[in-house]
């Protein structure tokens, strides 16, 4: 399993051609790349704060999890703090399988996982200031699926 | 002797992102309303509980948690990762 928590940007076709050369007896990879959107809201980017420490290792056990229960071979997470213009990549997940729905459900629950219970904060810049994103209420319902 | 972290717009309300505070305090909801009674600026970071989290040695906690052998705990706004 790899884990990065940084401030660099990062290419996530490189990543994932990476993460499948490396990975032996897989059946599938599925991958997520989540991307500063733009729009009204945060057509300045984004400047995302994390709780260094907790945050490794939050995300450190959610993966785990993910592994055992999907007999995952391997899996990738890498989130950005710090600031993001719109259109770069803010983090990705990839999972490798023996089969798809394993990769593909796995992928699933680990950005459920991250969206709420990993120790990262939004704040959109847009025309009118910056920002808090608040959470929502469907965040807490996904985890409930798992 | 604990240390006290703020994350997000908890730290833009109080004004800063660490303090050491001398406490007493038996539980998380103990220290709050000991920052609460301190000033202005704790009050309105703390007015609305349901709306923060704790964390307790970087482990999400609650509010009625004891705070006997904590180092370290952090206040913060409903993660927004992802």
């Amino acid at each position: 399993m790899r884990l990065i928590v940084g401030e660099a940007g990062f290419d996530p076709g490189f990543e994932v051609n990476e993460f499948t050369a490396k990975t032996v007896g897989a059946g599938a990879i599925v991958s997520f790349t989540g991307l500063v959107r733009g729009g009204a809201e945060s057509g300045g980017g984004m400047m995302i704060e994390h709780y260094p420490g907790m945050t490794e290792k939050a995300i450190a056990a959610i993966m785990e999890q993910a592994k055992n229960r999907w007999n995952l071979l391997d899996c990738l997470v890498i989130h950005r703090f710090g600031k993001l213009a719109v259109g770069e990549p803010i983090m990705m997940v990839a999972t490798a399988g023996i089969h798809r729905s394993e990769a593909f459900f796995a992928a699933d629950f680990l950005m459920d996982y991250l969206k709420s219970r990993a120790p990262f904060w939004k704040k959109e810049i847009g025309p009118d200031g910056e920002n808090w994103v608040a959470s929502k209420e469907a965040d807490e319902v996904a985890l409930k699926r798992w | 002797m604990i240390d006290v972290l703020y994350f997000a717009w908890v730290r833009e309300r109080i004004g800063l992102p660490r303090e050491t505070v001398e406490t007493a305090a038996e539980t998380v909801a103990d220290l709050v309303a000991e920052l609460v009674a301190r000033e202005e600026r704790y009050a309105l970071a703390f007015s609305d509980l349901s709306s923060l989290r704790v964390a307790l040695d970087q482990e999400l906690s609650s509010f009625d948690a004891l705070l006997k052998g904590v180092r370290e705990v952090a206040f913060f706004p409903p993660m927004t990762g992802g």
